[in-house]
């Protein structure tokens, strides 16, 4: 008779198929993970996107070109200005056109205050996703200031429609300036009460330091651009290598990940370069904030109906969640021919297939908060 | 309990001739007496339940810079719990097709019978107690381990990959953080040497355990975590982790069988916080004076109330840490119980006991 024990020494274990499915708290949206689990090891796992698919590249072979500018507000919904400033530049660069003065200024001022509006709900969610609920309502609390400013210039808290082909839809209301200025003075106090609650909280750092790291090699092969990339360790920030607007006029730092917690380029690393560039942006809204200058907000090339001559551009720039490009192809006519979107959080998914595999399932919904992924911007 | 049943003997509407038929059952002052300790049991845990909804959002909203509930009911919002609970209530009963019918429907009750059974155990103040079990604490460790059964099934039953999930951490995480819970509740048993929660209250008159010695202060701290755990609570809360799981193990109930799970919860961090109050913080008893709350029956009723402060304040620690502290992953949450709670367990234990057989003391007279 054999002994029992040897009965046992084969005992199948199945892996389980679990669909993190678009329907899920810590998907940051509409999002579905096929994940292949040993328990709670991670064996397997894929990325299905398109649940938010709204056709809006083929969209914009419908409309005129101040058409689009509303939908490039619903890419990446939590940076609305940055996204048109996108387009709003590609079809300048078309045009031969460039925006006067003042509305350089103003469109900085925006697209930073859009960056710590993003960067607060990434802290924010991320906090959520690793559960800590209390962080998100202060990030909200700070964030309610800049949506509220937002609404003074231009009527809408998130999908603003304020760039104009040529400039900015709107001049800055009175008062204006000194309630952006006390926004500011806030943010930089409140921005230790952040650390405080959560980025040097020893359980947050057990669960995010070391986990998930990405290599700069391996972020720049799969095509990581933003704050991903600079957590990674390379130094690279199209605001300073690639300027546009009045970013050369401007003085900021870019931050990189060095590993404070743990190694460069884990999770830690790419909540922290987004910290950090919460106070770098207040201080680049600042200085612009001290020189405006007085002028137009539109420039007077730019006519009613828009007709670029037939061409191409492609324009890139520093969104919130990484390298937003718009390629937009024209053929004389009034409607594009094509606007193609290279969207930043599409590229940052794809490198989910390589890391999860060998994570436990709490880390990937780490890793992916760490992404700062926004699904309008996957599927567009 | 005693008392009650005396009462109920000696009362003129059971020794009424005219209702002859109900002398011949003698055991009916007990029947009655139980059922006035049940309803009196229930009505407090059901008004504390919903204070302590209500105190968990207002504490956390003004945490998070908010304010909570403010309009249900006028002041503050007080009849919000109430509100929620009609409405848990009068929800349609959905029920997962696949899902095994009799474990998913037992699940829920099972849970919630076993939390409440923990307060047959645990008193309120001198004599306050529906029966003084000779095997207080014992009792209340081993009759909340049942609910780890319950959990399972929930889990088991629903036919939900994320619920199975949920309950397997669930039962992880319980099971392990009980021997730290349990053996560090040893350590006042030891010094009193009875289980029961009335004998170890009435040996902290005039000095709470908590700070008679370092083996009881850190077996209070060791047994404040693990019993957090095993409420499964932040920061332990990973089998109901809302941002991964759903919601864990109870993610295919709602209504009126999400509401059982939903007090058990409160059940649990209610008597957790009473054996806490109870064994190292000195139950009814007041720090540096010495009161005989035997005396009257205002002196029980200030005992019950000093009693009931104690665990509200517990209570209250408990939510503070729900609401700052971000979750613990399973993996950490298990090497945290085995590998850094267990040995101070133990360690406490160990020197408790070495001191009482040697006569030892920290603080003299003591």
């Amino acid at each position: 008779m054999k002994p029992e024990t040897e009965k046992y020494t084969d005992v199948p274990t199945q892996e389980m198929l679990i669909s993190m499915g678009p329907q899920h708290p810590a998907t940051h949206g509409v999002l579905r993970l096929v994940i292949k689990a040993d328990g709670e090891i991670i064996t397997y796992a894929d990325v299905d996107v398109g649940n938010l698919h709204r056709c809006e590249e083929r969209v914009g072979q419908n409309l005129k070109y101040p058409q689009f500018v509303p939908y490039t507000d619903r890419l990446d919904y939590l940076s609305g200005m940055n996204n048109n400033l996108g387009f709003c530049l590609s079809v300048e660069k078309l045009l031969g056109v460039e925006a006067p003065e003042r509305a350089q200024y103003i469109r900085t001022i925006m697209v930073e205050l859009n960056r710590i509006a993003s960067h607060l709900v990434a802290f924010g969610t991320y906090s959520l996703d690793i559960g800590a609920w209390t962080p998100l309502l202060y990030a909200f609390r700070e964030r309610e200031w800049i949506v509220k400013l937002f609404e003074q210039v231009c009527g809408a808290r998130m999908t603003f429609n304020y760039m104009k082909i040529g400039g900015v839809r709107e001049d800055l209301p009175t008062g204006w300036i000194a309630d952006c200025r006390r926004f500011l003075d806030e943010q930089e106090r409140r921005w230790p009460e952040y650390n405080r609650i959560l980025s040097n909280n020893q359980i947050f750092i057990k669960r995010t330091a070391n986990v998930a790291t990405v290599s700069a090699e391996d972020a720049l092969a799969f095509g990581w651009t933003g704050p991903c990339l600079r957590a990674s360790g390379v130094d690279f920030d199209l605001r300073r290598d690639f300027p546009y607007l009045v970013y050369d006029k401007l003085d900021f730092d870019v931050c990189t990940g060095e590993g404070l917690k743990g190694t460069v380029g884990d999770c830690w690393d790419r909540y922290w370069v987004r910290m950090l560039e919460i106070l770098q942006s207040v201080r680049i809204v600042r200085q612009c904030l001290d020189n405006l200058p007085d002028g137009d907000i539109v420039t007077k090339e730019v006519k009613k109906n828009i007709k670029p001559p037939a061409g191409e551009a492609y324009v890139r720039t520093e969104n919130p969640k990484g390298e937003v490009g718009y390629y937009v192809v024209s053929d004389g006519s009034a409607i594009p021919w094509r606007v193609r979107i290279r969207a930043p959080s599409f590229n940052n998914l794809s490198l989910i297939p390589k890391i999860l595999p060998g994570l436990m399932i709490a880390d990937v919904v780490a890793f992916i908060g760490s992404l700062d992924i926004v699904l309008g911007e996957v599927d567009r | 309990m005693e008392s009650l049943i005396e009462f109920f003997k000696g009362s003129e509407f059971l020794s009424d001739p005219g209702i002859g038929w109900m002398q011949e059952m003698a055991f009916l002052p007990h029947v009655l007496a139980y059922a006035v300790v049940f309803a009196a049991v229930f009505g407090v845990f059901g008004v504390f339940a919903m204070f302590a909804i209500w105190m968990e959002r207002k504490v956390s909203a003004h945490m998070q810079s908010r304010i909570g509930p403010m309009r249900t009911g006028g002041w503050h919002g007080w009849a919000q719990s109430l509100a929620d609970g009609i409405k848990l209530f009068v929800k349609e009963d959905i029920r997962p097709g696949a899902a095994n019918a009799v474990l998913w429907v037992v699940a829920p009750a099972l849970v919630f019978c076993a939390a409440i059974a923990g307060f047959v155990a645990l008193p309120i103040s001198q004599g306050w107690v529906v029966n003084d079990l000779n095997l207080g604490v014992f009792y209340i460790v081993a009759i909340a381990s049942i609910e780890v059964v319950g959990v399972i099934m929930a889990g088991w039953s629903s036919n939900n990959k994320w619920s199975l999930l949920g309950a397997i951490r669930e039962g992880a995480q319980v099971v392990s953080y009980e021997i730290p819970a349990a053996m560090t509740l040893m350590v006042p048993i030891l010094m009193v040497g009875s289980f029961s929660l009335t004998d170890i209250v009435n040996a902290q008159q005039g000095s709470w355990f908590i700070w008679q010695s370092p083996w009881l202060f850190i077996a209070a701290v060791v047994y404040f975590v693990s019993s957090i755990a095993g409420c499964k609570r932040a920061p332990f809360d990973m089998p109901e982790a809302e941002s991964e799981l759903v919601a864990g193990f109870h993610t295919e109930y709602s209504g009126l069988r999400f509401a059982f799970f939903f007090m058990e919860e409160y059940a649990s961090v209610f008597i957790v916080s009473g054996v806490f109050a109870t064994c190292f913080l000195g139950g009814w008893n007041l720090p540096f004076v010495d009161l005989d709350f035997a005396s009257s029956g205002w002196m029980v009723f200030v005992g019950a109330l000093i009693c009931m402060a104690k665990i509200m304040f517990m209570v209250f620690m408990q939510m503070w840490l729900r609401w700052t502290l971000p979750r613990l992953r399973v993996d950490q949450v298990m090497s945290m119980g085995y590998k850094y709670l267990t040995p101070f367990a133990f360690l406490c234990v160990v020197g408790a006991a070495v001191y009482e057989y040697a006569g030892w003391n920290w603080i003299p007279g003591v």
